[in-house]
């Protein structure tokens, strides 16, 4: 059963954004994280990088594959989740909580409104 | 290139797999499983304990007759005709250039018939590029749609056979013609195991039948991703990535399966030149000596400013923790010990060449 917090927003390249403020954290989602399994790799952005909606800003590699992970929302990075170098099973293990990937202080409020809720991003992944 | 889902061809076990919870994508022309529980777990069963893979896809060709072994050995670059009944023998498909068709083994199953096992991708055209050659006295047939195959690997793996059959497998590259299939002491992930050929029709209740025997022996379904991180551990070439028609076996690092002593056969002037020359490039073996993302093939090797090769494989190895991959590299360049940069997304990674392969099963 694919793990899908009511209280998330989802993009539909299945990255999740949890808003504190105007500080977003994002992951990928337990469908994601399913799908490439075996996560050994994780190359976070980098802290100030600003970035648009839509720009490739991280990549996720298992053993077999390399995955983008595209930024759901604008804005400029202010923190990435260094555990993820030393343990990249994180997102495998903890894809909404301790595998985050990277926090950003969000440009424009209104992008949020294209995210899908856990409804919709249930739909998405079928 | 993509492929319509509709051209696919699925294994016999296509239905037992999605009841087992596989992955599957295409491969080679045909829906096969990738993976079922992930291929950490898996390429781990079979290092430490037992693995099953399906190996339908494989291509199985028959050739017979009274004239098999000379005709094989002017067509092969192994000495097939060295083989006892019961034997079964690494060799390699060449072209007039010396260029790699394919990589197979051949089984020699009785006094007159041998089994060539060869690669799914390849399996019409070997059987085409045979044809051409076929002579009085063989005949070949192509039996691939007959049989499905399956890939029992790891150390636990003769005791499963042995505890399913009641026999006992044959010695290492060993191949017996039983009742109910073929079984062959052969492997393409540096374990002891064996793999076993049979009606297609019969393929899923032996998968099923080793699965359920295997359970006590902590057996694990396995997919075509573990079979490929194993194989790189040790170096088994790829055909398709490592091998092609545009490398020759010399290169290729496997001038002990090319046997100079029996006289022609296809390639041959072209390899004499290059073993007197020396090959201009080698396979080698490359592994990450930092922190990296893990290599991949189609990524670029430099030495200094100068891009000097591409990997041909590569993956993270499951059981050393560390980035592996193979290139072919200038023969001048291609020392153990010899530090190169791997260029993965835009940014350099420190690399060097060892020695083959990266993991030895003691270790």
């Amino acid at each position: 059963m694919v793990n899908i917090p009511e209280e998330l927003k989802y993009a539909d390249s299945h990255e999740w954004v949890a808003l504190d403020d105007d500080i977003a954290t994002i992951g990928i989602s337990d469908h994601a994280q399913a799908e490439l399994t075996d996560i050994v790799f994780v190359e976070v952005p980098e802290l100030g990088a600003t970035f648009q909606a839509g720009d490739q800003i991280a990549v996720v590699e298992s053993v077999k594959a390399a995955g983008d992970i595209y930024a759901p929302v604008s804005g400029t990075v202010v923190e990435v989740n260094g555990d993820l170098e030393s343990d990249p099973g994180l997102i495998n293990t903890e894809p909404y909580e301790a595998g985050w990937i990277y926090k950003v202080r969000i440009s424009d409020a209104a992008e949020l409104e294209n995210l899908m809720n856990a409804e919709a991003y249930q739909g998405h992944v079928g | 290139m993509p492929m319509d889902a509709e051209l696919l061809r699925r294994s016999p076990l296509d239905s037992l797999h999605r009841e087992l919870g596989a992955r599957c994508l295409p491969f080679a022309g045909w829906e096969m499983p990738i993976q079922y529980a992930g291929i950490m777990e898996e390429h781990r069963a079979v290092r430490e304990a037992v693995g099953i893979f399906d190996i339908s896809h494989m291509g199985e060709l028959v050739a017979s007759g009274p004239e098999v072994l000379p005709w094989l050995d002017r067509v092969l670059s192994n000495r097939a005709s060295a083989l006892a009944v019961g034997e079964g023998q690494y060799s390699l498909l060449l072209n007039e250039e010396g260029g790699i068709i394919d990589d197979l083994i051949v089984y020699r199953l009785s006094e007159e018939e041998v089994l060539l096992v060869v690669n799914a991708s390849m399996e019409a055209e070997d059987f085409r590029w045979l044809s051409l050659q076929a002579t009085t006295g063989v005949r070949l047939e192509n039996r691939s749609a007959l049989y499905a195959g399956m890939a029992v690997q790891g150390p636990r793996a003769s005791a499963l056979y042995e505890k399913t059959t009641g026999c006992q497998l044959p010695s290492r590259l060993g191949a017996r013609a039983e009742e109910s299939g073929v079984v062959c002491r052969t492997g393409y992930t540096g374990e002891d195991g064996f793999e076993w050929f049979c009606p297609v029709g019969e393929g899923a209740a032996w998968f099923e039948r080793f699965l359920d025997k295997g359970k006590s022996l902590g057996i694990q379904p396995c997919g075509l991703g573990a079979r490929d991180s194993l194989r790189l551990e040790v170096c088994y070439p790829l055909n398709g990535s490592d091998l092609s028609l545009e490398r020759t076996p010399l290169e290729a690092g496997l001038g002990w399966a090319v046997s100079w002593e029996k006289g022609h056969f296809i390639g041959r002037e072209r390899l004499a030149e290059q073993k007197a020359l020396g090959p201009p490039e080698r396979l080698v073996a490359l592994r990450m000596t930092g922190k990296s993302p893990p290599p991949r093939s189609g990524y670029e090797v430099f030495s200094g400013e100068v891009r000097v090769g591409t990997l041909t494989s590569g993956t993270l190895s499951p059981s050393l923790g560390v980035g592996i991959a193979m290139a072919y590299l200038p023969t001048l360049e291609a020392k153990v010990g010899r530090p190169f940069e791997i260029e993965i997304r835009g940014r350099r990674f420190p690399a060097e060449v060892v020695k083959k392969p990266f993991y030895h099963r003691e270790s």
